[in-house]
């Protein structure tokens, strides 16, 4: 004996819902904890980037000829490498570059293919018809392979790398946006606010833009995580940055022929993306629960 | 009787943010067998609490039974395991939801989910289930089931889901059905259907039916026994006809003259109930109605009145014998008043031309609209080729005249929201004119058409979607005058205050966000909005098919208040009309995106020319339970607007159709002074 189709209909659709909402108050509270330690995290890592000088107990590039590849110790938490240089030291330092390539390419993917999006979703029509195509071209091509096309024409500088990622990033913040603003655009408030004269500019900016805005900066939250590595991914195949500071990935990339010997040249560079691709993405998911207007306690 | 459902001091906690909350507190009530219950109450009362306790499915949703038993049919529901009710669901008590279109999976077509459902209750073959199923789906009415059986739900209208939803809770032949508003999201014509549908099938099914419902007018229609619920605990339970000649408790008065005072003319106000239905977290002490309740003492404010019986019923209320004295006193003149108004009938109809229903002066026209189309080209259809269009407005003229209220009804797909924003140039005319005062409308843009739009306002069905999420209300209410009027920022925020007192909201709520008010202040909000330029006329498109009764009466006082103060002209549309006869002083009807009659709103109700408004009049449930009327319940659904019948477009569902409707399209035409009607064989 079994239920009835309509009980059964209900009961499907709540067993999603029925593990989070049983322990609400308990996830809720340990959600808070995550968000702080992810706070935390990138706080740190920003610190590094700002003032590695403060953090890191030596020089990037002084090479301790006593010490090559030495195992981590109290001296060198994160051992050396095989010029004799402080691996704790390396990432400190490493983390500018690649938090700027992960904040850049993200504000400049996000805004292009923001941009895109919203006008294609909000003009509609042939603009839309046709600027859609041209993402969806886009959309065809892998997003590592595009970034390393570009990369390796323009050859390799911080500015290549950070518009390389970000084109490889725009087709995708232009369909949300596009999605977002089309829906948005269908709402009854919109029409509530054509119905008392306000331009369709100003519908634009004023309802249209901050309502469909949120789900972008929680995907562009997102995005920092992947950019870093993509980034990262692009030094380690060689085409990033040659530089007497490595960022992450190119150590990464340096390190991965002693993987077997020295196992920490490589590992602790790989965790601190691990660690801030992490916390980015904690922080992306709390932002996108605070960005819900019915969520906003007055 | 035999009993089938007892339900005895249930109580039910939700979990939330917030810690618990109890939702129901307390409630009893039997069902007998071949007997038809109604829970009636606003919404957040806990009607559907109820119900889904019964079903057991609040274990799906965080709720919890804190107390007391439900035995259906001496088994106690409250003990039961999941897997052993699972076995009761569809065969001992079957449900019918709300939305017909959500609870269906839209995946599987109908005849896969019925006979799935036949086939895990019960051992048949798919063939005898198959069959099963087409009896039952020619049993509640579906024409043509062994096509429906292969279609999908997308492709059936709601009426039509719905029915196809009771044959699925038949299907197994329940004991106890449950049905939770199954007729809010329906045509008021298909909802007589359904209503008279359920009527039959509880006969001939030996059921019991437990019917939720806002509406006192369906309770009056078919409940042999009434409970109000409010605020989670029982307010009164008593026979249907003593509860409505008689109501124990002020809520249930209160609720009775929301609805009976919409049969009303217009000019009366509305008595309501004022307030709104307290929220769970903030329950006031003692009688939870005595915020509300004009008969609260200090006693009501301190103690809470337990549920008293007496002969067969039984109100929660310290002052029931007050308010039965107020009653008694009340009907008395009421009636006067009835005998009044039919002597001034009599006169009527003795001298035609005297007519006792003063018209409004004949004020010239603020709209004049002639020929007006709109046709919405088929997707799919290529352009070039034999054009496939909704005619969603075909061939409408017709005026409105300044300081009137203009009502239009018709069902859903007769085209009247969309005639609305054509009106106010949301959508641009297919063809025809429209004059505006002065101006001709049709052919302005841009900053012309945004010049006019001060003077053109409109007030929205959903009070939830058309306030932007991300404003606050002062911003809400001030962007009219952000658009059209430089103001400063302190002349603003004086503006906006004035506005929310003019609606009768405090102005300290110009800070806050929409979603911190209730339906009924939000549609305040929305009003608000609309009346902020002075505009000349106001287009309320199912202003308030959204509301609760009680707070329905008092969205319509204010209407009719700011119409007084401001001298507004109204377009107001519903597809219910028992508001629009109240606020109305012409009605047109609209069928298929044609106008068939336009009359003076006492008229149309006391003589309607077109077949089609006398079966609208008639299939309003009424809340006077003396007149259980035999229903001329219109047969069948609307057409498709993309493929209107021939001739006149309602010979299809007419009973007095003759060839000549088939093939010859009637014209609108006079039938009285001011009333005009398009049917060749005018009532």
């Amino acid at each position: 004996m079994r239920e009835s189709a309509t009980a059964k209909a209900v009961l499907q659709k709540r067993k999603w819902e029925l593990p989070a909402l049983r322990s609400s108050g308990r996830r809720f509270e340990l959600s808070r904890l995550f968000v702080a330690g992810a706070v935390a995290v990138i706080a740190f890592i920003a610190l590094c980037a700002i003032a590695p000088q403060w953090i890191a107990p030596y020089s990037p590039t002084e090479m301790l000829a006593d010490s090559l590849m030495q195992a981590p110790s109290a001296a060198h938490p994160f051992g050396t490498d095989y010029f004799g240089r402080d691996v704790f030291s390396l990432v400190v330092y490493g983390s500018r570059d690649s938090l700027f390539i992960g904040l850049m390419s993200v504000v400049v993917g996000g805004l292009v293919g923001g941009t895109i999006g919203a006008l294609s979703g909000y003009i509609g029509g042939w603009f839309d018809t046709i600027l859609m195509r041209i993402i969806d071209t886009l959309m065809t091509i892998p997003g590592i392979l595009l970034a390393l096309a570009i990369a390796a024409a323009m050859g390799p500088s911080l500015t290549n790398i950070v518009l390389a990622v970000a084109s490889s990033a725009i087709p995708g913040y232009a369909r949300v946006m596009r999605g977002q603003t089309m829906s948005i655009n269908g709402r009854p408030y919109i029409t509530a606010a054509r119905s008392i004269g306000v331009s369709r500019f100003g519908i634009f900016r004023r309802h249209v833009l901050p309502n469909s805005l949120s789900p972008l900066l929680v995907m562009a939250t997102l995005g920092i995580g992947s950019s870093i590595l993509a980034g990262s991914g692009l030094s380690f195949l060689g085409l990033g940055l040659l530089k007497e500071i490595p960022d992450w990935g190119t150590l990464l990339s340096q390190g991965r022929g002693y993987l077997t010997v020295a196992w920490w040249i490589c590992t602790f560079p790989g965790l601190a993306i691990t660690l801030l691709v992490l916390a980015v993405n904690i922080l992306g998911d709390w932002l996108r629960d605070r960005l819900d207007p019915k969520r906003k306690e007055a | 009787m035999e009993r089938l459902l007892e339900i005895n001091d249930l109580s039910v906690d939700f979990h939330t943010r917030r810690g618990l909350l109890r939702a129901l507190s307390e409630v009893s009530l039997t069902i007998r067998r071949g007997e038809t219950v109604c829970l009636v109450g606003e919404s957040g009362s806990g009607k559907t609490i109820t119900s889904k306790a019964v079903m057991r499915l609040l274990d799906y949703e965080n709720g919890r039974i804190a107390g007391g038993r439900i035995r259906l049919d001496g088994l106690d529901l409250t003990a039961l395991s999941q897997n052993e009710l699972r076995s009761l669901r569809g065969k001992k008590m079957a449900m019918v939801f709300q939305e017909p279109m959500a609870a269906f999976d839209p995946v599987y077509t109908i005849g896969y989910q019925l006979v799935e459902t036949i086939r895990r209750h019960e051992t048949r073959s798919k063939k005898e289930a198959w069959e099963h199923a087409v009896s039952l789906l020619a049993r509640v009415g579906i024409p043509e089931p062994r096509i429906r059986m292969k279609q999908y739900p997308g492709e059936l209208s709601g009426g039509m889901l719905q029915r196809a939803m009771i044959a699925l809770a038949l299907s197994c032949g329940p004991e106890l059905l449950i049905a939770d508003e199954p007729t809010t999201a329906l045509d008021v014509t298909i909802q007589a259907q359904i209503l008279q549908l359920l009527q039959e099938l509880k006969e001939e099914f030996r059921m019991s039916i437990l019917l939720i419902t806002h509406d006192l007018g369906i309770a009056a229609e078919i409940a042999d026994r009434v409970v109000v619920l409010y605020a989670g605990r029982v307010a009164e339970q008593a026979p249907a006809a003593e509860l409505f000649a008689r109501p124990h408790h002020p809520y249930t008065r209160g609720l009775l003259d929301s609805v009976a005072a919409l049969d009303t003319e217009k000019g009366e106000k509305l008595r309501s109930i004022a307030g709104s239905i307290p929220s769970l977290s903030a329950l006031p002490d003692g009688c939870l109605f005595h915020p509300r309740c004009p008969f609260a003492s200090d006693k009501c404010r301190n103690e809470a009145p337990p549920l008293i019986s007496r002969n067969g019923r039984a109100a929660a209320c310290w002052h029931t014998d007050k308010l039965l004295t107020a009653t008694n006193a009340e009907k008395g003149s009421a009636r006067q008043e009835i005998e009044l108004l039919s002597e001034k009938l009599i006169l009527a109809e003795k001298n035609p031309s005297a007519s006792p229903f003063e018209s409004p002066e004949a004020s010239p026209d603020l709209f004049q609209v002639s020929g007006l189309r709109k046709f919405y080209r088929l997707k799919g259809s290529l352009p070039g080729r034999a054009r496939a269009h909704i005619r969603a407005v075909d061939d409408v003229s017709f005026a409105i005249r300044r300081g009137e209220t203009f009502g239009l009804v018709g069902e859903s797909g007769s085209g009247k929201s969309t005639l609305g924003r054509v009106l106010l140039q949301l959508e641009k005319a297919t063809a025809g004119r429209i004059r505006f005062g002065d101006r001709e409308l049709t052919g302005l843009r841009g900053a012309a058409l945004r010049e006019v739009r001060k003077d053109m306002q409109m007030i929205f069905q959903d009070p939830y979607g058309s306030l932007d999420p991300r404003w606050n209300v002062g911003d809400i209410i001030g962007e009219p005058l952000r658009v059209h009027e430089r103001l400063t920022a302190s002349e603003k925020k004086e503006r906006v205050a004035r506005l929310l007192e003019s609606v009768g909201l405090d102005a300290s709520y110009a800070n806050r966000y929409p979603h911190e008010f209730s339906g009924g202040q939000r549609q305040r909000i929305g009003i608000a909005r609309a009346i902020a330029l002075s505009p000349k006329f106001v287009l309320a498109d199912e202003a308030v098919s959204a509301l609760d009764v009680s707070v329905q009466a008092q969205v319509v006082n204010l209407l009719q208040e700011l119409q007084e103060k401001l001298g507004l002209t109204y377009l107001f549309i519903a597809h219910g009309l028992q508001v629009v006869r109240h606020l109305s002083d012409r009605i047109g009807v609209m069928y298929l995106g044609k106008l068939v009659e336009i009359a003076p709103s006492r008229e149309l109700f006391l003589r309607p020319a077109h077949p089609y408004t006398k079966a609208l009049i008639a299939s309003i449930p009424s809340a006077d339970i003396g007149a259980k009327r035999e229903r001329i319940a219109l047969q069948g659904e609307i057409p498709s607007p993309a493929r209107p019948p021939s001739g006149c477009r309602f010979h299809t569902r007419c009973p007095l159709a003759t060839a000549r409707c088939k093939e010859e399209e009637p014209e609108l035409r006079t039938i009285g002074s001011e009333h005009v009607a398009a049917c060749h064989y005018p009532l």
